[in-house]
């Protein structure tokens, strides 16, 4: 079974709300990325989204873009993110799942990539910029080698097309809160049960919503309708300041509380 | 030969829409809205209204006749985009794509830009028609392009400057996409180029088949035959695949896209995707990109801002891969002697950008001999580039 299916299985077991971190691989070093991203994992992550770094990150906002240049500037490419992947198999169970852009997979090779991502021990892979539409040569090897392709839903998405993605897609749904780039916001979205309940109503794929969360009180608002809540831009600021387990425990408090 | 792309905007294995799930929505409703408007005769009519009275269309095909007898060879003549209201080919589009966000009830437009033309003719459109309008740039080449800068501001557009990356137009794009992922639901993204996810790569060219439709019609009245060969800068491509569109079926009617060599191929420092690249996923689409090993986007150089970007359209690549058009670099050094020379023989100081295709053009005419004909596509006037050139000193002159 895929961790990540295990790993939502065993929080509605337990009735908890799951925390997924977003930490780009190699900022500023490979080597300070993977202590941060250990830091991380120890104090609670259940789902570990592992950032590949591009050079056009056309999705995210300044706090990850800066992480993706930081991290190209120190070298960063795919192998050793893939080593990166193998290390922290090593000592966690946590499921891991590659994130990054189109472009560095398609070089890499879609059938390549599925084949070392299963290797190096990885759960699956979302690519920000590759729609549905144009996902079928990564998510036939992907599926071949038992690994998901996550798919995001936004509040643009009309519920027809919500359920098209989803049936095709497996692991969680990773739902945009916000139209926009990644990044904190000061608030959570009015507009969230509502979504949230559409989505329920086309697929049995737990819900993970993100884009936004920053803080304990607001990873809790946002869980109130969903599975978990991702945490990506205040993560990686927090690992820059060196501060990521104090804000993992206080997203975790959130959650748990 | 079949032109259009599929229905999910393939050309080959080439476009596409590489975009975040936020936008795939505005993409599709832009589609069939553009579909719609395409196949209703009162927005074909007005589009057209426009072009004849506001942008002077037909531009003129010119012969150019002591550019001719210099090289020695065919006519070569000039398709004078550079005449259009704002000084390049840009406003077919920009007009195109206006009045469709007005139609599709928006208010608001946004673009990106490189030289500053296609910012300029967006600005123009959205003062035209009442609209508020943001225009991406990148923070060199807002110093590259000051006077089409001023022009945007004028037109009461917001210039907002890139300051990521490389601050060319690459960076342009990508911070327009980041923009207009938060503001999709009231913002029409006029893109400049045939690139970029499906369906601009294919409503782009329809808005700028008109300079093909016309040269098509000009150099039959004048000539009473096809030209041999068809000439045109290729940044993004939109010129190129607007004149290409008048003769695609001529087979033959060679197309030759002329891509920014920069320093020389060898040299890394260029902008030449098809000659110079490998087939990647950028902004959008699936074509020729400039990348390093990894799929790292790599930067672009060209003297001309509107080359300076490392892809090119989908549909060139497809028509590369085809070989129903060739691609062929300039270098700067070249396209800069051309600045000069055409100003000089012919008193037209043409745009860095299509001094590259007249460079092309020269050769190929020089190579087809006395009874042959060339068309090159003068797609912008060289205004915007006086004070880059000027600061050059002589560099260049031959």
């Amino acid at each position: 079974m895929n961790r990540i299916d295990q790993t939502f299985a065993e929080l509605k077991r337990a009735g908890r709300k799951g925390l997924v971190g977003y930490l780009t691989a190699g900022d500023p070093t490979l080597a300070e990325s993977e202590a941060q991203i250990r830091a991380a994992i120890e104090s609670g992550l259940d789902v570990l989204e592992l950032g590949v770094p591009f050079s056009d990150p056309t999705a995210d906002g300044p706090v990850i873009q800066e992480a993706s240049m930081r991290a190209l500037a120190a070298g960063t490419n795919l192998c050793e993110v893939l080593a990166l992947v193998k290390r922290l198999r090593k000592d966690f169970q946590i499921p891991i799942v590659l994130f990054g852009y189109s472009n560095p997979f398609y070089s890499y090779g879609f059938e390549a990539i599925a084949a070392d991502t299963a290797a190096a021990g990885a759960d699956g892979l979302l690519v920000v910029d590759m729609p549905f539409e144009e996902s079928e040569e990564l998510r036939k090897p992907l599926n071949k080698h038992g690994l998901h392709f996550v798919p995001l839903i936004a509040p643009t998405t009309p519920a027809a097309r919500a359920a098209m993605i989803l049936n095709g897609s497996g692991g969680f749904a990773y739902y945009i809160m916000v139209t926009g780039v990644t990044g904190a916001r000061a608030r959570v979205a009015d507009d969230l049960t509502e979504h949230l309940q559409a989505l329920r109503g086309v697929t049995a794929l737990p819900i993970a919503v993100g884009f936004g969360v920053s803080d304990g009180a607001q990873a809790r608002a946002a869980a109130t309708h969903a599975d978990a809540v991702v945490v990506g831009s205040a993560l990686v600021r927090a690992a820059q300041e060196k501060r990521v387990a104090a804000l993992v425990k206080d997203l975790r408090a959130g959650l748990d509380g | 030969m079949k032109h259009a792309p599929d229905a999910a905007g393939h050309y080959g294995t080439f476009g596409g829409r590489y975009v975040g799930e936020t936008l795939m929505p505005a993409l599709i409703e832009l589609e069939a809205a553009f579909r719609a408007a395409m196949a209703d005769p009162a927005f074909r009519d007005e589009y057209h209204a426009m072009l004849k009275d506001y942008v002077g269309r037909p531009s003129p095909l010119y012969l150019a006749q002591r550019l001719t007898a210099h090289f020695g060879g065919a006519k070569i003549y000039l398709k004078r985009e550079d005449l259009n209201h704002t000084g390049a080919h840009k406003v077919n589009n920009t007009i195109g794509q206006g009045l469709l966000a007005r139609r599709m009830g928006k208010r608001r437009l946004m673009a990106e830009t490189g030289a500053g033309q296609h910012g300029v003719a967006t600005a123009t459109v959205a003062a035209l028609l009442g609209m508020e309008c943001d225009v991406y740039m990148g923070e060199e080449d807002i110093k590259r392009q000051a006077p089409n800068v001023k022009r945007m501001e004028l037109l009461k557009a917001t210039v907002v400057p890139v300051r990521s990356g490389t601050r060319t137009l690459k960076d342009a794009m990508s911070e327009a996409l980041r923009a207009w992922t938060a503001e999709v639901r009231t913002t029409f993204y006029v893109i400049g180029s045939v690139a970029g996810p499906h369906p601009y790569p294919m409503m782009v060219r329809k808005f700028q088949r008109v300079i093909g439709d016309e040269a098509r019609a000009q150099i039959l009245e004048k000539e009473k035959r096809l030209p041999d060969a068809v000439v045109a800068c290729v940044g993004g491509g939109s010129n190129a695949a607007g004149i290409f569109s008048g003769f695609l079926d001529d087979a033959g009617v060679q197309l030759i896209g002329v891509e920014a060599g920069g320093h020389g191929i060898a040299s890394g420092a260029h902008a030449a995707s098809i000659a110079g690249g490998q087939i990647g996923i950028l902004h959008g689409s699936r074509s020729y990109v400039l990348q390093d090993k990894s799929g790292q986007i790599q930067n672009a150089h060209s003297i001309s801002a509107g080359l300076d970007y490392p892809g090119v359209g989908p549909e060139h690549a497809y028509w590369a891969q085809t070989g129903r058009a060739s691609y062929v670099p300039v270098t700067d050094t070249e396209a800069l002697a051309m600045f000069h020379m055409l100003t000089e023989l012919e008193g037209i100081i043409p745009a860095l950008e299509s001094a590259h295709a007249v460079v092309e053009a020269g050769r190929r005419a020089q190579a087809l001999g006395k009874s042959g004909i060339v068309i090159a596509n003068l797609s912008g006037r060289g205004d915007k580039d006086l004070d880059s050139v000027l600061a050059m000193g002589g560099m260049g002159k031959l």
